[in-house]
């Protein structure tokens, strides 16, 4: 993670395109600025971010399953539970599944687990729409590309202006 | 009204905290009923669960965005009710 960058995703353990489910790692920092506020002397890393990193593995999972032609935002969070702290050097593995994929938005379920126990868990909303700026769609093939996204043979990357776009995150 | 307004009532009450009483078949969504496009999202999510269906949120927006169409047209609810049913019609045909 790079929470200043705020990219939180490490790396794709599992994509499954048939049962519409992401799993990524994530790794928190030993160090982070963040962490001389929250809190000195006890770091933890904040809730916001555990429910960002749902978020991001969730919108992840949406940009895939729909080859990148659209972006996805974070619209709600909802029944969202932070059920114990993550500290420095902890990995969270986190698992997302698109519940619904309506129009103009998407609805997954998502959770957190550290060593195997459940640490957080939200209904997330994204709200998909087509990217507003090319450069956001090439951050975006940049960043799958960065955590080891399976694009097999739908990916956008072989559109060459958006390939051309990438750039290395 | 058919039940398919009944469900649609009860989804909108229960989604947006509204007295199901306030709710009828001339109630507009947005300009009676005060639901904004967020709540709007919930609504539609439990609508799509609950009939099957897929509401075409994006082009009706985009209608309504041209001045094609009004909001009245997809936003009154005896108006949604009948394009749901529509809808699912159409999933059964």
């Amino acid at each position: 993670m790079r929470l200043e960058y705020f990219q939180m995703i490490d790396k794709v353990l599992e994509l499954d395109l048939e049962a519409r489910t992401l799993r990524t790692a994530n790794t928190v920092p030993d160090e982070s600025p963040i962490f001389e506020g929250h809190f000195p002397g006890h770091p933890l890393l904040p809730g916001v971010l555990l429910f960002e990193i749902m978020a991001q593995t969730s919108g992840m999972l949406a940009l895939r399953l729909h080859n990148y032609d659209r972006m996805a935002f974070l619209a709600s969070v909802d029944k969202g539970k932070l059920r114990t702290f993550v500290t420095p050097g902890q990995v969270i593995e986190v698992f997302s599944r698109l519940e619904h994929d309506g129009s103009g938005y998407a609805r997954l379920k998502a959770e957190g687990r550290v060593e195997g126990k459940l640490v957080c868990n939200a209904d997330i909303t994204l709200k998909t729409m087509p990217f507003p700026a090319p450069e956001l769609r090439g951050y975006l093939l940049s960043t799958a590309k960065r955590i080891g996204m399976p694009m097999g043979d739908a990916p956008a990357a072989g559109e060459g202006a958006c390939q051309e776009s990438l750039t290395h995150v | 009204m058919s039940t398919t307004f009944e469900t649609v009532a009860n989804i909108i009450a229960e989604t947006c905290d509204i007295p199901r009483e306030n709710i009828t078949p001339e109630s507009h969504a947005i300009d009676d009923l005060g639901i904004d496009s967020l709540d709007f999202l919930d609504i539609a999510f439990a609508i799509d669960k609950a009939f099957g269906i897929k509401l075409p949120l994006e082009s009706w927006t985009q209608e309504v965005n041209e001045g094609k169409a009004t909001t009245e047209q997809y936003f009154v609810l005896k108006n949604l009710v009948a394009r749901i049913d529509e809808l699912i019609a159409a999933k059964s045909a």
